[in-house]
């Protein structure tokens, strides 16, 4: 038993930590989020340089071979800087489809290219009518010699716009929403028959709704086996749903620090606030649940890799149960603490505030995890 | 990070477990299930079987009988216990009275008291609440006058758990009013429970439970050789004492027995002609508290790794305690719903053997409302936090 990172996961996560603290300012990062692409160019360099996009990959792609325990601290400061640049679309969902599913010329053609920065990636995925549920893709694909023809929405696709190839989940057979019949592919994001429809979400990420219309796909861009891909992309986005949890961490930590900063500086009846006992317990409570939600956090990343699909499953979902209700209250109770300067654009916390709104519900909310969670008994 | 317990603490584990159930007395572990009330032989039964085995007091100094166990060895150890069943270690000799002995005590009162608490031959009690001393200890007014080579005792302790059982008491008394500072001029007193002027009044709680007592002192002679520590100086004993008692209030191991058992009720009864266990509203409930659970666990080991490197328990020790009572209470209150209106008929009255299954469950429920109040109420505990982690 052993809850420490180790050397090097320490060193990686100080570095990153030092490089936002210095280059990635609040300041820094309203520029960023108001430029037309929405991310940095050279904060992805740099990101690439300091071996974060090749974490998770394996040796022979350029990567460092990590588990998802060796992205948490970066996850966590990813959190805590509310870093916008697609690290969890490209490295935590994209590239881990194509590491875990797709072929080795697939793997070849795109992941040295996603490690050195020069390829970005997006999961499309979600439709209007899915909610959460994986296995409802009505997205088509119809095989026809040796291509696929795409037709179908997506939307909220998270960092589309930016995207140089989006892996598209699309069925070759079947209804809606059985398991059986999901396929996935390689589609370039100006693939003629790609339209994106692109916008900035509540946390001032970059997304699209993306439609694909006689979208022709070679059959080589089908990544594992037809119709095949539900598990793929189930123990993919647990995978991802792990590392959230650890950007929820993140900023957690850093809505509670500054929200005792804050009840330590302001003051009210010439006294600091945090003498009132009606805030200290408040503050307790933040506290408390934070602790707890880092805990099941290590336990998500420890098991998100886990060969026993069934306890990924379950300990994933009672993760996501926690992180999304301590999302919830923390943010809250930040933004309550801090009074009307918490509501206010030009204080951090509200954005924090913003992303673990969205956090909460990344990946499923409260009710469809425990909705999962009940089902593994 | 790995959370796994390590080859040599999964061996520990295993001949732990192999242990309680050759040596737990069927007996007593159907008592600790059913929520029956033990008797003081129950509990000094249980203590004494754990001394025959050498695991009587895992954290005192090995001299006197302590097994030099890790922290990690010393959680599984009352996790098992838990989870097996096993009557609660009577707490007020042994993980109390004992430490504040092995810290502050003379030689000739170790030699005296220690061994009477390993074997279980004598039953100790506590003596510090008062009626106008709850959460505000410090202001509490029993007195002792020193009389020659005696402490003359008067005035009342309240909600002293076991004092019925009890052949001794250790008690927080007043010897000095005339100081700056309430927590100065206080005490830590051991009594003989037989002593003349000593009286003992059961305060029935609402479970129809005996578990708490007043305690009267009418002028009581003790011996002056009974004080521990120094004169006046009790404050100091007493603020040690209570970092030991909030030690291992997390009690997953008997709150994941408990949740089985949730499940197991859940199953048995029926809503709609479906197991209640199938009902949504319900399932998420107890799904929630599971997951509460899981997290405690989980941050309970993280603490123990902060502190293998020997730092003392910190104000996370009040996490565990708000966290694991709030889950306990919670657990309480889902069977209660479980059984819906099989949980009406008292105990007292019970007919068949279905009924003595659900009726345990009411009183359960009313009597886990002390786990918030007692050993430092969850406020207090908050208070805590606040100072010593926040600084506010």
């Amino acid at each position: 038993m052993n809850f420490d990172y180790s050397e090097e996961q320490h060193l990686l996560a100080q570095s990153v930590r030092q490089f936002l603290t210095k280059e990635y300012t609040f300041a820094a990062r309203q520029a960023i989020i108001e430029s037309d692409q929405g991310y940095s160019e050279q904060v992805w360099a740099t990101f690439a340089e300091m071996g974060l996009l090749g974490l998770p990959f394996a040796s022979d792609v350029g990567g460092f071979g990590g588990n998802a325990v060796d992205l948490m601290p970066v996850m966590e400061a990813i959190g805590d800087g509310l870093i916008v640049e697609p690290y969890l679309a490209s490295v935590g969902l994209g590239g881990q489809l194509i590491a875990r599913g797709g072929s080795q010329a697939q793997k070849q053609e795109i992941l040295p290219a996603l490690v050195t920065g020069q390829c970005k990636l997006a999961f499309a995925q979600t439709e209007r009518e899915a909610r959460y549920n994986l296995a409802h893709v009505a997205c088509r694909a119809e095989k026809t010699a040796h291509r696929y023809t795409l037709e179908g929405e997506k939307c909220v696709v998270l960092h589309a716009p930016c995207a140089d190839k989006l892996i598209v989940s699309a069925r070759t057979t079947g209804p809606a929403t059985a398991a059986d019949g999901i396929s996935l592919f390689v589609v370039d994001r100006n693939a003629p028959g790609v339209t994106l429809t692109p916008y900035r979400t509540i946390d001032n990420l970059r997304a699209a709704d993306v439609r694909f219309a006689g979208t022709v796909v070679p059959a080589e861009a089908l990544i594992g086996q037809e119709g095949q891909a539900l598990p793929l992309i189930e123990a993919v986005v647990d995978y991802a749903t792990a590392l959230v949890c650890a950007e929820a961490v993140g900023a957690m930590q850093f809505a509670n620090d500054t929200t005792l900063e804050y009840l330590k500086t302001r003051k009210q009846f010439g006294v600091p606030i945090g003498s009132f006992q009606a805030l200290q317990h408040r503050m307790v409570e933040m506290t408390i649940i934070f602790e707890q939600a880092k805990s099941m956090t290590c336990l998500a990343c420890v098991k998100a890799d886990s060969a026993d699909a069934d306890e990924r499953r379950r300990i994933i979902s009672a993760a996501k149960i926690h992180i999304a209700e301590a999302c919830r209250h923390i943010s809250q109770e930040a933004v309550q603490l801090h009074g009307g300067m918490g509501m206010t654009e030009e204080l951090k916390i509200s954005h924090t505030f913003r992303r673990l709104t969205m956090i909460a519900q990344t990946f499923g909310d409260a009710d469809h995890h425990l909705e999962r969670f009940a089902a593994c008994g | 990070m790995d959370l796994n317990y390590s080859a040599e603490e999964m061996a520990f584990r295993d001949e732990v477990r192999a242990w309680l159930k050759d040596n737990l007395p069927d007996a007593l572990r159907y008592k600790v299930v059913n929520y029956e009330e033990l008797t003081k032989e129950d509990l000094l039964r249980w203590q004494k079987i754990t001394a025959e085995r050498g695991w009587g007091a895992p954290d005192w100094p090995e001299e006197w009988g302590g097994t030099n166990w890790t922290i990690v060895q010393r959680h599984i150890f009352e996790e098992e216990c838990g989870y097996a069943g096993c009557p609660p270690r009577i707490p007020f000799g042994v993980a109390m009275c004992a430490p504040v002995l092995h810290k502050f005590g003379t030689q000739e009162q170790k030699q005296r008291f220690l061994p009477g608490m390993y074997n279980g031959d004598v039953f100790w009690c506590q003596g510090y609440s008062e009626p106008g001393s709850g959460s505000d200890l410090a202001s509490l007014k029993t007195s002792a006058v020193r009389e020659g080579d005696s402490y003359v005792v008067n005035g009342q302790k309240i909600w002293t758990t076991w004092a019925q059982h009890a052949d001794w008491i250790f008690c927080l008394v007043r010897t000095n009013t005339d100081v700056p500072k309430r927590q100065q001029g206080i005490s830590f007193l051991l009594m003989d429970m037989n002593t003349p002027g000593i009286s003992v009044r059961p305060l029935m709680l609402m479970d129809g439970g005996h578990e708490v007592n007043e305690v009267f002192f009418d002028d009581v002679r003790v011996p002056a050789e009974n004080l521990v520590h120094e004169e006046n100086d009790g404050w100091t004993v007493a603020k040690y004492l209570l970092g030991y008692e909030r030690l291992g209030t997390g009690n997953t191991g008997a709150s994941k027995r408990e949740v089985l058992r949730v499940k197991e009720l859940a199953a048995q009864q029926s809503k709609n002609g479906r197991p209640l266990m199938d009902d949504p509203r319900f399932r998420d409930r107890l799904s929630r508290v599971e997951v509460e659970l899981m997290a405690l666990e989980i941050t309970n080991l993280r603490f123990l790794d902060q502190m293998r490197g020997g730092r003392a328990p910190g104000a996370e020790v009040s996490l565990l305690k708000i966290r694991g009572t709030e889950i306990q209470q919670a657990l309480t209150e889902l069977m209660l719903e479980a059984v819906g209106p099989l949980a009406q008929p008292f105990r007292s009255l019970r007919a068949t053997d279905f009924d003595q299954h659900t009726a345990s469950i009411a009183p359960r429920y009313c009597n886990y409302r002390k786990t918030s109040i007692y050993a430092g109420s969850n406020e207090i505990q908050r208070n805590i936090i606040s100072k010593a982690s926040l600084g506010l």
